[in-house]
């Protein structure tokens, strides 16, 4: 790729003063931004920010309630204000769009070929049987296996990633000038998003088109942009070459996000406190001065403009002395550093809060509407082994479809698995009586994923919090005492017992959860994706809470994350689980460093680290394709189909591996030594 | 690959049938047990003036096989031997019911026909447009009309627009609109003046019919259609380049039919049976007024052919539904 030239090339995007108001509140206020041929300028900021409303505008595709002003160029034409015809020749010809939600981006009565095809033929004059074969060629070309049979079929027998991949085709299909991608692997498992992100470089390399990446995710930005915009309360706070930005960021805000993003090596994170503003009800001055620990009278009487040298703009009143001391974000924000106190009982002689050995849970696969008739089982959990000790996080993690959840339900259910032991504080719980099942019930509660839809939004918070409490017996002095203790315990006010859920943001709401949880003094807290709903900013501040609540209280949490970067921050020990079995377990460190089995290899390297120079530099294991489906129960190794290590081994050992299942600590034949390039 | 053969389609198909039949054979049973204890034809012959003697009321009885003094069981069997041969048996006034009814079906079928496809293609519409113009002048304006006919009742709407007929044919001096029976009795000429003839009776049912069909079923698409516009691949679609009205025509309309499909076929199906009042006002001899007539009369058998024309009408509007789902969503045909 050339370095884009700042004045030889005639921007093929050109955004100056665009402000977008939905019903009076404003979403956007004032951004400029320019895209050049072959560059990738990454978009980046929290929910709300108004960073998908900036790609929507460009595409002209804003609901008609918003109230667009400003300028977008599209190759020297004015989009705001032209009309649906005009925009419509321009969208995808000149400008294209990958979403983010592949499983209804797509029209679900339409062949995938035919839909892409239609692309083809909307902006050039070709038939019917061209546009067709163009759609294959475009299929090809984005990865998919056996295009020509592929692009008969429907959206719904295509995987999420194969659909974005077939997103990405209709995209390229008329060489656009500019790419816009708006979260466009959010909701891909993590090895699917490399493969994804993959074939979008491909795809912009073909075209020499310029993208423009819409994330929340540094690591994916760091990976992809030339340049990066942060934007904030619908402004652009900070926009530098990504190296730049990464290395040194001058906006406190930018500072704070960076700093909040777990990484390897970071055992502190600097949470923002407070939540994004209300757009509606913006204070006086710089939107973020009510969060930022540097605000002084300045900033709280005029909003700052993005100024500074053309290749590092910053729009904070503070850059100049930010940059002048050298500031890092442990330095803007204040963080409580926990006392790393490692627990110096041997490990071995810890009592077992949780144990789970051959864990097995199968769902009947039913076939017919009205008498179904069992025609199978679908493996949902095949055997999955846990352990934690007193006082041990053990991270679970694995991609959708592995089985975390379902382990979680058979192990909250108390009673006896279908095959396999789970052993709770060192009950069976094959064995429990009932009265033995009720008293267990209080010592492991669990902290669901969506703090908003697991709190009843017509009870008040007091009520939330005091229900666990009221279901164990518990008399109305205790339950009034222990209220505002809880609420003070996970960082809020006594006061806030007496509101309803819908007044706090979404980090207190997960508060509220935690508390809620830790009502009746569990000694196991099993966390569901605590943190993945939230921000980055808010997700660090309930990262070091749990962190904090676990050396005060002594919890012992397992936690289940499809997010590895917050998993090797949180975690003592990690799980790694596929197609419903574990395949690798042992202390963090160790397998983060030193992994094993060549699933938790291809998953590290996977995940986009937030830095610009080793996002770049470090090599990775792609796997192809999606985990396959847990119905056909495999007699051997699970992960064969995909194993790039199977790929490679002669016929003897291929038996092995296909007919005779695995087992230890690291659940594989061939377990590979060789050590990840550190990131 | 899950894409199905047309093989499997047929044996999915087959098997659905195997249930319908059990299903009709149940429903057949039921509804001749309960005409036969619900309807008393000895009341019937007995209230006649003058009164029959009672010895030839049993040998009518008996001949029709609706005696009320062989056991039920016996009744029923007998009815169903002949039925599975394909005779329905006599109407209480000694004619065939297979003849009779194969003529009211011609004629609901001429009735509704047109009303239905009319009524079904214009809710279609009117609900799509209504939805895509979602809170303007025009949406309102449809919804109005909409609920203005949902809330007239269907004898309402006929007598109504059999006296705008008149008042037409009173300032026009002429018979323009015909609005009694299926043809001018006696009228002779070319097919077309005949064809003519029977097209201007027909205009005013099949209006009526229209009308209260095309009313429910915009109320429907405009909310089937109001999901599919908030969509992503709408987006998706006008994002490729389709303005917005191509991309609604082409992905919108189709994806917001397929919950529709549904009402289509029971509404489509259950109009052969329920039409009882069009038929009755504007003097049409068809399914719903002979089932009217012979509850009056106690003819039982009629009122069982009618009930099991019914059954047969709701099992096929199910298979239809199915069927018509499937060629909608490709969703629905793997599994």
């Amino acid at each position: 790729m050339t370095a884009p030239h700042a004045d030889a090339d005639p921007p093929v995007l050109d955004i100056t003063g665009l402000h977008v108001d939905f019903d009076g509140a404003p979403a956007v206020r004032g951004v400029d931004l320019a895209l050049r041929r072959g560059e990738v300028l990454g978009l980046v900021g929290e929910s709300g920010s108004g960073k998908s409303t900036v790609a929507l505008a460009a595409m002209g595709l804003l609901p008609r309630t918003a109230r667009v002003r400003g300028s977008v160029r599209a190759g020297g034409t004015e989009l705001i204000g032209a009309g649906d015809r005009e925009l419509s020749r321009l969208r995808g010809r000149r400008m294209a769009m990958v979403f983010q939600d592949p499983l209804s981006a797509l029209t679900p009565v339409h062949r995938v070929g035919d839909q892409i095809a239609e692309a083809v033929r909307t902006h050039q004059d070709v038939g019917r049987v061209h546009a067709r074969r163009r759609a294959v060629e475009l299929l090809d070309l984005v990865g998919i296996p056996d295009p020509e049979h592929r692009s008969r079929a429907y959206p719904h027998e295509f995987s999420g990633g194969m659909r974005q991949r077939a997103m990405i085709a209709m995209a390229i299909a008329n060489d656009p000038d500019v790419i816009l991608a708006d979260e466009p692997t959010t909701a891909l498992d993590v090895t699917v998003q490399a493969q994804v992100l993959e074939v979008l470089r491909t795809a912009q390399r073909e075209t020499g088109a310029a993208l423009l990446l819409v994330s929340h995710d540094l690591g994916v930005i760091a990976g992809m942009a030339d340049r990066v915009a942060v934007m904030y309360a619908g402004r652009i706070v900070e926009s530098a070459p990504a190296p730049e930005l990464f290395a040194a960021p001058r906006m406190p805000y930018t500072m704070g996000l960076l700093g909040a993003v777990p990484r390897p090596g970071s055992r502190v994170l600097t949470p923002v406190p407070g939540a994004p503003p209300e757009l509606r009800l913006l204070p006086r001055g710089c939107a973020f001065a009510p969060r930022c620990p540097l605000a002084d009278d300045t900033c709280r009487t005029a909003e700052p403009e993005l100024a500074g040298p053309e290749e590092h703009r910053t729009a904070c009143v503070k850059a100049p002395e930010i940059a002048a001391r050298d500031l890092a974000a442990t330095d803007v924000y204040p963080v409580d550093e926990p006392a790393p106190v490692r627990a110096v009982t041997p490990r071995g002689e810890l009592p077992a809060v949780l144990r789970v050995e051959g864990l097995t849970k199968t769902f009947p696969l039913l076939k017919g509407a009205a008498f179904g008739r069992r025609v199978g089982s679908v493996h949902a959990v095949d055997g999955v082994d846990l352990d934690i000790r007193r006082g041990e996080t053990l991270g679970l993690v694995g991609e959708s479809g592995s089985g975390k959840s379902t382990t979680l339900l058979e192990i909250l259910r108390l009673a006896a698995p279908e095959a396999g032991e789970v052993e709770v504080l060192g009950h069976r719980t094959s064995e429990l009586t009932k009265r033995q099942i009720k008293a267990l019930r209080g010592s492991v509660q669990i902290v669901f994923q969506d703090p908003m839809a697991s709190l009843d939004p017509r009870q008040p918070v007091g009520e939330i919090v005091a229900e666990p409490l009221r279901a164990q017996g518990a008399d109305r002095g205790a339950v009034a005492r222990r209220i505002p203790e809880l609420l003070r315990l996970v960082g809020l006010e006594a006061a806030h017992a007496a509101r309803f859920p819908h007044e706090f943001s979404g980090g207190q709401r997960q508060r509220i959860g935690i508390a809620r949880a830790l009502a009746v003094e569990p000694r196991l807290l099993v966390l569901d994706e605590p943190v993945s709903a939230l921000d980055v900013s808010v997700q660090a501040g309930i990262l070091n809470l749990l962190r904090r609540l676990k050396d005060e209280l002594g919890l012992a949490y397992l936690f289940v994350s499809h997010d590895l970067s917050v998993v090797r921050h949180i975690a003592d020990r990690v799980s790694v689980m596929y197609l419903g079995r574990t395949v690798e377990s042992g202390a963090v460190e160790e397998v983060f460093a030193r992994p094993r089995h060549p699933y938790t290899q291809a998953l590290l390297s996977a995940v986009p680290v937030p830095d610009p120079v080793a996002e770049r530099s470090r090599s990775r294991v792609l796997l192809a394709g999606d985990p396959p489906s847990a119905v056909l129960r495999a007699e051997g190794c699970g992960f064969v189909g995909r194993c790039p290590v199977y790929a490679g081994l002669g016929a003897g050992d291929r038996a092995r591996c296909a007919g005779e299942r695995p087992v230890g600590e690291v659940a594989c034949h061939f377990p590979q030594p060789r050590p990840f390039p550190a990131a | 690959m899950r894409r199905i053969a047309s093989r499997t389609v047929l044996a999915y198909l087959t098997k659905r049938l195997g249930y319908y039949a059990v299903l009709l054979a149940v429903a057949v049973f039921l509804s001749y047990v309960l005409s036969s204890l619900a309807l008393s034809p000895r009341g019937y012959f007995e209230g006649r003036q003058p009164p029959p003697p009672a010895s030839s009321v049993e040998a009518q009885l008996t001949a029709l096989g609706i005696n009320d003094h062989t056991p039920l069981m016996d009744r029923f069997t007998t009815w169903a031997s002949h039925a599975v041969r394909g005779d329905l048996g006599r109407t209480i006034d000694s004619g065939s019911v297979g003849e009779e009814f194969g003529r009211r079906i011609g004629v609901s079928l001429r009735l509704l026909l047109a009303g239905t496809a009319l009524g079904t293609l214009a809710g279609i519409l009117a609900g799509a447009w209504g939805a895509v113009r979602q809170y303007r002048f025009s949406d309102r304006a449809v919804t109005l009309f909409a609920f203005l006919l949902l809330s007239t009742p269907t004898f309402l709407l006929a007598v109504l627009l059999k006296i705008g007929a008149m008042r037409l044919n009173q300032s026009a001096g002429s018979e323009l609109i015909a609005f009694t029976g299926e043809k001018t009795p006696g009228l002779t000429g070319s097919t077309a003046t005949l064809l003519g003839d029977r097209a201007i009776h027909l205009l005013l049912p099949t209006l009526s019919i229209a009308l209260g069909t095309a009313a429910a079923y915009s109320r429907y698409q405009r909310g089937t259609m109001l999901d599919v516009l908030g969509s992503d691949f709408l987006r998706t679609a006008r994002a490729k380049g389709l303005t917005r009205g191509r991309a609604v025509l082409k992905h919108g309309l189709r994806t917001a039919l397929v919950p529709m499909s549904t009402f289509f076929a029971y509404g489509f199906l259950a109009l052969f049976t329920g039409a009882a009042f069009t038929e009755k006002i504007f003097g049409w001899h068809g399914m719903g007024s002979w089932f009217i007539d012979a509850i009056g009369k106690s003819d039982v058998n009629s009122v069982v052919a009618v009930n099991v024309f019914a059954a047969v009408m709701v099992l096929l509007s199910g298979f239809l539904a199915d069927v018509l789902h499937a060629a909608l969503d490709p969703r629905v045909r793997t599994s």
